[in-house]
């Protein structure tokens, strides 16, 4: 084993290899910085390169671009509050919160040290549990699955906000929505609607950034200030530094579960960053600042999310069974270089296992490294005019999301889940509930649907799942007392107790809150409904957690008619909160109006063209730039986009005009 | 497009003179040149999976092999269980032999059986290439079968099969244990067929099969070690569309010989028909390369050609072990042959299989 590590390390520590592994790294701090993009494209854009190459260069190059993707996507988390991967939605909550008051280059530094801990921590749990693991990972059966699902389903306590009946109620369209598309258990097709896109289900993508970033681009566009209120990036980089050392305890512990997380196949990546959130909820003390900007919440997703790589790495080395998109883009290039993953990893090519691990550390301390040398000059974007760097926000979450299935129709679940996303901002809903309830549907359902097939409803007393039910307990227990509460503008209006709060006057007050409760109860009932037409195995799932939904949004409507303006479920930004009583602030409307114009136009004209003339149209109404700059801005965009896309082998969507005339490319 | 307008594009990029005079003649594969061109290799599925694999490991060859030296480039178009990118080929492709498609069995089942998002005819398009695989059905000892030859022990027995889905690949298994008798409950959600290995490792499923790489790779291990059994390979297909033994697994009996085994005779009649047709859409024509309709021939010629040329390679030979499988691609006749078998079911056995799934496993088609 000693001298597999030691020729892996002096194989790995020539010039040759370094320079492949800093092309890796480079291209996955480039991809990384784009939403959405993340390591998916990043290795796609390899493929084509590796064929023929040797393999400890090829898996350098490799390995360095998907350590880095989780450290470089913390950018648009903190800065912009768009979730740059999925692993790195938690990130936002308190990532842009401290942008917005000045702290961004902070932000960053802690959130850049996290990850490049948990990077080296990932990587030095799989240099010894290489090879014990496989055991291990075999502990873990569909039935040990369904717990650790539930476990990740009781941080909504942790999250649910002030109102409990809301949490729940949010996590409940998580899992309606989650459960749109094939039945696990039969195939059978759930709220389709006849509409083929819903067929795969709403792609994660597009559930995170139009819960996340589409209310900031809203909010955002109300005011025309930059996106850090200061003006300023605040404390430097080295407060971040100090963040971590201060909180080094706690990123240890996230890094830990991150690579335990991604070390099990079939939980996915996507709710690490959750899972070590709400930990650092359910044990940290002064909880009262978290969705608000505490640098904690920065540091334990971060943390895990890196470590979640390494982890992820043993399942796919040992089984061939990727455990994340990403994972699986790798997996086709080691066939490629002519690596075939499986047992011999541990044995004949334990060498080339640990080339892989290696790689990963330094790629973590390269990539960690240059995004804090990068942090500083960055984190100026927040010091921009909004209005001016909206038009690029808007662009690149379109981009993003229509990377999902690269059609029209994923603009506008975009700008459906958006919508939705701005009233829950709105209304006090917490958009992490909706998310976990989403990510963990299918998984729940699958592996409940398969452990009691396999071991019946017993599966409940196999040790392993008493053990998970003790933590799940403990997690609702400490969730229970620590509850977070990121609820944005929750500062009620100074003369909340001049407006009627009692009887008509009072109902009338609360209307537009009541109206989305019920909003959220027909969308209960219409899962409800449709959930009766299918067979036993393909209803039971959906019907029981509508029923559920539609029960906490009842007693949440009822408390909604019954108790007074100052109640804990009511809210309502525009009526009660932050924006009643001020009169600079745009309405809410108009960012939205903006993001609907874009998907509009591309119905019309096709995404590249629609782009062009939003750029136009947004420059020079809403942010008033003379005709040169907005030309100068729109041509930078374009040559932007054309070049991506170029890379990526990529076709935009096309519109109604690509229907009738056919058109060179980037137009048709 | 027409004949005349891509030769005289073709003519154009090779800047000779004379372009109508070209555009008037006839055009033969020896005219068809792609220099200087792009050809998008259409892909179904996402990046990273079999298929997008399948078609990276090959692009380099056809760029190689390719009248003029085109640059090849993997467009992935994924979407609705692959659906979404053959409707797309289907709808935009224009015949010029600058976009091919790459079709699975993935592709084939839901075009077979009949699903309404299916917007593609395979009859319209032009096969170029056939890379087959294969497979092998193992159990664990804990069945008390030691060997291939004792499968009839498994009659009676209550099996086990992790399935990714009634609709998917997994239809041949199911197919294919019910026609022989076994007693397999299919329990579906798994991800993969590494997915479902996984479930055999844990114990929670005592039948399986992988692909013949994966087999090699990650069972052989568990064979030598004696937590694994081989029962039998799902087999090739002779030139006389016969099922044989395949060729990579030469020692271990087909799935006609272990039906025989157990059933003491060779499988017939229209039960049997409809196994083997899915059996030939997911196995031996499951990878297939097309052009467009309305391809002019010496296009189609011309990409016959470079599979040939690319199965002659000997660097392909040398490379292609575990990203095709010890398998030939099947070009030409053979290609046309599986094709024509892979693709085309009659109604009555449509109905059959239709009617199958819907009644015992709730799927429903329309």
């Amino acid at each position: 084993m000693l001298d597999a590590m030691l020729s892996a390390l002096s194989d790995l520590l020539t010039l040759q290899h370094l320079l492949y592994m800093l092309v890796g790294v480079t291209l996955g701090l480039s991809v990384g910085v784009f939403p959405g993009l993340g390591g998916i494209a990043g290795l796609s854009l390899l493929l084509p390169f590796i064929y023929g190459m040797d393999p400890t260069s090829a898996l350098a190059m490799l390995i360095g671009l998907v350590a880095v993707i989780p450290t470089s996507d913390t950018f648009a988390s903190v800065l912009m509050g768009i979730p740059g991967s999925s692993a790195s939605q938690a990130t936002v909550l308190d990532g842009f919160p401290l942008s917005r008051q000045g702290h961004a280059a902070r932000a960053l530094s802690a959130a850049f040290v996290s990850s490049l801990f948990g990077g080296l921590v990932g990587a030095i749990v799989l240099t010894g549990f290489v090879l014990i693991a496989r055991p291990l990972i075999l502990l873990f059966t569909s039935a040990e699955l369904f717990m650790l699902s539930v476990f990740g389903l009781s941080m909504v306590g942790v999250l649910a906000g002030r109102s409990l009946a809301k949490g729940l109620g949010a996590c409940g369209l998580g899992l309606v929505i989650g459960s749109i598309g094939g039945a696990p258990a039969t195939g059978e097709f759930r709220m389709i609607f006849n509409t083929d896109y819903l067929y795969d289900g709403i792609p994660l993508v597009i559930v995170g950034l139009g819960l996340f970033a589409v209310p900031e681009i809203v909010d955002l566009l109300r005011r025309d200030q930059s996106i850090s209120s200061e003006g300023g990036l605040g404390a430097g980089w080295f407060t971040g530094l100090r963040d971590w050392w201060k909180n080094w305890w706690l990123s240890l512990r996230c890094a830990g579960l991150g690579t335990i997380i991604g070390a099990i196949p079939g939980l996915g990546g996507s709710v690490v960053d959750w899972l070590a959130y709400g930990h650092a909820m359910q044990s940290e003390r002064n909880t009262e600042n978290f969705g608000k900007g505490d640098i904690r919440g920065v540091i334990a997703p971060e943390s895990a999310n890196n470590a979640k790589e390494g982890g992820g790495l043993l399942p796919t080395l040992m089984f061939g069974i990727p455990g994340s998109g990403s994972m699986a883009v790798f997996l086709g290039g080691m066939v490629l270089i002519g690596i075939e993953p499986g047992p011999s990893m541990v044995t004949t090519n334990l060498d080339v296992t640990y080339t892989i691990i290696w790689s990963l550390a330094l790629a973590n301390v390269l990539g960690a490294g240059l995004c804090i040398i990068l942090a500083q000059p960055i984190a100026r974007l927040t010091t921009i005019p909004f209005p001016q760097l909206a038009p690029f926000m808007i662009a690149v979450i379109s981009f993003a999301a229509f990377q999902a299935t690269r059609s029209l129709a994923d603009l506008v679940a975009l700008l459906v889940i958006g919508v939705i996303g701005v009233f829950m901002r709105r209304f006090g809903w917490p958009r992490p509930a909706l998310l976990i309830g989403f990510v963990l549907a299918a998984q729940s359902e699958t592996y409940l649907y398969q452990a009691v097939q396999f071991y019946g409803w017993e599966f409940i007393l196999r040790p392993g799942c008493l053990i998970l039910l003790a933590f799940i307990l403990l997690s609702v227990w400490f969730g229970m007392r620590n509850r977070v509460d990121d609820t944005a503008g929750d500062e009620l209006r100074a003369d909340i107790d001049d407006l009627p709060s009692e009887g008509r006057a009072g109902l009338r007050v609360r209307m537009p809150q009541i109206l989305f409760a019920l909003f959220a109860g027909a969308c209960f009932a219409a899962a409800f409904v449709d959930s009766l037409q299918h067979s036993f195995l393909g209803r039971v799932f959906p019907l029981v957690m509508a029923s559920a939904g539609f029960l906490s949004v009842a007693l949440l409507t009822w408390q909604l008619v019954t108790k007074g303006n100052r109640h804990n479920v009511s809210q309502d930004t525009e009526v009660l909160g932050e924006y009643a009583s001020d009169s600079e602030a745009g309405s809410l409307w108009s960012g939205m109006f903006w993001i609907a114009s874009l998907v509009a136009l591309s119905a019309l004209l096709g995404f590249f063209a629609a782009m062009v003339v939003f750029f136009v149209l947004f420059l020079t109404i809403r942010a008033r730039t003379r005709p040169l700059r907005t030309i100068l801005l729109t041509a930078g965009a374009a040559a932007f986009v054309l070049l991506l896309s170029d890379a990526l082998n990529l076709r935009f969507p096309e519109g109604l005009l690509q229907t009738y005339v056919s058109l060179p490319w980037p137009f048709g | 497009m027409t004949v005349s307008r891509f030769t005289r594009r073709a003519a154009m990029a090779l800047g000779v003179a004379g372009a109508a005079l070209t555009a008037a003649l006839p055009a033969s594969a020896q005219d068809v040149t792609f220099e200087g061109e792009t050809i998008e290799f259409m892909i179904p599925f996402s990046a990273g999976g079999g298929s997008d694999t399948w078609a990276r490991f090959l692009a380099p060859f056809l760029q190689k092999h390719l009248p003029g030296n085109p640059s090849v480039q993997v467009v992935n178009e994924p979407g609705g269980g692959s659906t979404k990118g053959a409707n797309l080929f289907a709808a935009r492709a224009r015949p010029d032999g600058l976009t091919i498609l790459g079709t699975s069995g993935s592709t084939q089942f839901p075009y077979l059986l009949g699903d309404p998002r299916v917007r593609y005819e395979y009859a319209d398009w032009n096969v170029v290439m056939a890379t087959p695989t294969g497979g092998v059905v193992y159990t664990t000892p804990d069945t008390g079968v030691e060997s291939a030859d004792q499968i009839d022990k498994l009659a009676g027995q209550d099996l086990v099969y992790a399935s990714q889905g009634a609709t998917s690949l997994d239809l041949v298994p199911l197919l294919g244990f019910r026609l022989m008798g076994l007693d397999v409950r299919h329990v579906f959600g798994f991800q993969g067929r590494g997915d479902g290995r996984l479930a055999f490792e844990r114990g929670e499923v005592n039948i399986d099969y992988q692909t013949s790489s994966g087999y090699l790779q990650n069972v052989q291990p568990l064979v030598d070690e004696g937590s694994a059994v081989p029962l039998f390979s799902w087999g090739a297909l002779d030139d006389e569309g016969n099922i044989v033994r395949d060729p990579t697994f030469p020692d271990l009996p087909s799935y006609v010989e272990a039906y025989e085994a157990i059933n003491g005779e060779a499988p017939s009649g229209a039960e049997f028909e409809a196994y083997k047709a899915f059996f030939v859409a997911g196995f031996p024509a499951q990878k297939m390369v097309f052009l467009p309709e309305g391809t002019d021939q010496a296009i189609i010629d011309a990409y016959k050609q470079a599979f040939v040329d690319i199965q002659d390679d000997p660097e392909f030979q040398e490379q292609k072990g575990p990203a095709i499988g010890d398998y030939q691609l099947a070009t030409g006749d053979s290609a046309q042959n599986l094709y024509e078998q892979g693709t085309r079911v009659s109604d009555e056995v449509r109905r059959s299989v239709v009617d199958l799934l819907t009644s015992e496993y709730d799927v429903t088609l329309d």
